[in-house]
């Protein structure tokens, strides 16, 4: 048994506590974890479990587009439909948030798997503006029946998705931890377990030779689809649990780019960057709100953050500081501090320029 | 009611038309999706609103400023943002949206959320067949039809218009001819704001302008590049007239159009593209390989 444990943690201190952004993501987790210990207040509270739904759904999108190149400015659609059909099964038939949530996730996936099928035929610029098109379809047919989807004004009397605010924090936080895990594993191109994470990188970057390679890349894009939606989906089901109302809002466009916003900001086509965008960008954001006259300004604010920091960093807030801090060995291709000279695990030399070892 | 549906579908038509050229001509030479290409053509709406209402200058002078100034601020904001991150697709991409964003956002701090109107060139309208046309819709129709005739004279007749065209087909090769396609994207940019600007300028009385107008025109815009095929600039146009003329039937004859408009242009846009996946008039080709 202490053998057992000792494994484990030799493990972890292997895997873990040796690569400096496995250790910031741990500390991160742990701290988001015991937030709720030390304030309750509900703003804090509100802030966390917001941004935790907006993080699955974020991270979804990057799934679908960082990682298998399908980029989609319509994200919102798998959001919105699962809020609305989690809203209708719990106002009308009075299901618990237990499960609308799942129902409306994998209604979802239905309406994923409608967007990806005419999204095999089309790629880049043609297939972004090709999803952005179905939000604004849904709109419209919201609009044009008011009485069933609540219409402009959205649905409202949704029931709770627990008892008490801490809960619903608690709640999303693992949902979070556990969708972005699956995520993350699902899109790992080094993984010895499933491939879809390097399936998904070969359609990215040449669907042609991957193809050729022998794979059906048609079922793995539609899976990319399906899953990306039902995370999506999942996020949406907890936003309107959460929100007690549903409105038109999570179709706009402006709704679906956030997504792409907080993906790209963090860095795209890694899956804790997406993560990294939403903790960053959304609490900045709604910090702001206390301050006096950050009301007005914080869009102004938010836009001009978003720029510059592009500007320095292209590649994304994320994907800079990780290349401060870590560097892949060359040689065995382990993950070293940045400040290392030689690798840990092979004893290459990290930096061909370096001429002091 | 025919004559009606014809005269608001060239209105709709020509002011889109305008904006997707505009979006094309950067698409084609910069490779920028440039989706603040709207918010352009609301910030030149709103100039024309200050220089009326806030400065008090006669109509037809606040506009030439704003299409010299809206060019002049499309250039800057080529070069300070756009231009520095050509590399990064996507974050060209992103960073465009924050432009708008940051337009918008900045519109909503000085002027607030409500709707604002502007004066038209001509007051009064005509009757044809029953039919009340007012002066400005025409004048709006013309324009934009001068504007287009104009586009098309530089890119087929001038020095210009052949580097642009050279641009657009190879960079390299264009660049290795001798072509400085720097400044070629940096013109192209300041033309396609104009031609934004022009579009406010005439079409902005006829619409009330509101910090988010740019939205429903950007999806419209997009999706009239994209049905006429991305790079084709014969294309959009028709892309655009063709969305302008499904909107104003659906927004004239359907109960409850107004809110279908941009629908049933969208609709329009992913039949088309089932059917031609490289749009009515873009370059059919197999993949592009790096």
């Amino acid at each position: 048994m202490i053998n057992y444990f000792r494994l484990w943690y030799r493990y972890f201190q292997v895997e873990v506590l040796s690569i400096p952004s496995r250790v910031i993501a741990l500390i991160f987790f742990i701290v988001i974890g015991a937030l709720p210990f030390f304030t309750q207040s509900p703003q804090v509270l509100r802030i966390l479990i917001l941004a935790g739904i907006y993080a699955i759904y974020a991270v979804s999108w990057d799934l679908l587009a960082g990682h298998t190149g399908q980029i989609s400015l319509g994200h919102g659609l798998f959001f919105a439909v699962t809020g609305y059909i989690a809203a209708l099964l719990n106002l009308h038939l009075g299901f618990g948030p237990w499960l609308t949530i799942p129902i409306g996730a994998l209604c979802a996936v239905v309406v994923g798997l409608i967007v990806g099928i005419p999204a095999l035929r089309l790629r880049g610029f043609y297939l972004a503006l090709v999803t952005l098109a179905f939000p604004i379809i849904l709109t419209g047919i919201i609009f044009i029946y008011p009485d069933f989807t609540g219409g402009e004004l959205g649905l409202f009397g949704i029931s709770r998705l627990s008892p008490s605010r801490l809960t619903d924090t608690y709640i999303v936080y693992v949902v979070m931890l556990v969708s972005v895990f699956i995520m993350y594993k699902l899109t790992d191109a080094t993984s010895k377990f499933v491939r879809t994470g390097l399936v998904f990188q070969a359609i990215r970057e040449d669907e042609i030779s991957a193809r050729k390679s022998g794979i059906n890349t048609v079922r793995y894009k539609l899976l990319a689809y399906s899953v990306s939606a039902f995370f999506a989906g999942i996020a949406g089901g907890m936003y309107a649990h959460f929100l007690k109302i549903m409105g038109p809002s999570t179709l706009e466009l402006t709704f679906s780019f956030q997504a792409v916003l907080w993906a790209i900001f963090g860095g795209m086509g890694t899956i804790y960057g997406a993560v990294v965008g939403v903790y960053t960008l959304f609490p900045f954001m709604e910090v702001l709100r206390f301050f006096p006259l950050g009301d007005e300004i914080r869009g102004v604010l938010f836009a001009s953050v978003l720029i510059i920091i592009l500007l320095f960093m292209p590649e994304g807030i994320g994907v800079w500081i990780r290349d401060k801090i870590e560097i892949t060995c060359p040689r065995c291709k382990e993950i070293n501090i940045a400040r290392r000279k030689r690798c840990r695990i092979c004893n290459a030399q990290l930096r061909l320029d370096d001429q002091s070892s | 009611m025919l004559f009606a549906i014809f005269i608001n579908g060239l209105l709709y038509g020509g002011t889109y038309a305008l904006l997707a050229v505009g979006f094309a001509l950067v698409f084609g030479v910069a490779k920028i999706v440039n989706m603040a290409h709207t918010g352009f053509y609301m910030m030149s709406a709103y100039l024309i609103f200050i220089g009326v209402s806030i400065l008090g200058y006669p109509l037809i002078v606040a506009a030439l400023l704003t299409v010299v100034g809206a060019g002049l601020i499309g250039v800057i904001a080529y070069r300070l943002f756009l231009d520095r991150i050509k590399e990064h697709e996507t974050a060209v991409m992103i960073v465009s949206v924050g432009l708008a964003l940051l337009i918008q956002e900045l519109l909503l701090l000085f002027f607030g959320g409500h709707y604002k109107a502007i004066p038209p060139f001509i007051h009064g309208f005509i009757t044809i067949s029953n039919q009340q046309v007012s002066y400005q819709s025409l004048l709006a129709i013309v324009v934009s039809a001068v504007a287009l005739l104009v586009v098309w004279f530089l890119l087929s007749k001038t020095m210009l218009g052949i580097a642009i065209r050279a641009a657009a087909e190879d960079r390299e090769a264009a660049s290795l001819m001798g072509f400085n396609v720097g400044r070629i994207s940096m013109i192209i940019m300041g033309i396609s704001v104009v031609l934004a600007a022009v579009a406010s300028s005439v079409a902005a009385s006829i619409f009330t302008i509101f910090p988010t107008m740019w939205l429903h025109p950007l999806v419209i815009v997009l999706a009239a590049v994209i049905l006429g095929g991305l790079g084709s600039i014969k294309g959009s146009v028709i892309g655009a007239l063709i969305l302008g003329f499904a909107e104003s039937i659906v927004v004239l004859t359907v109960p409850k159009g107004g809110y279908l408009g941009g629908v049933v242009s969208l609709c329009i846009m992913i039949v088309i593209l089932m059917i031609r996946p490289e749009g009515l008039f873009g370059i059919s080709f197999e993949e592009e390989r790096l």
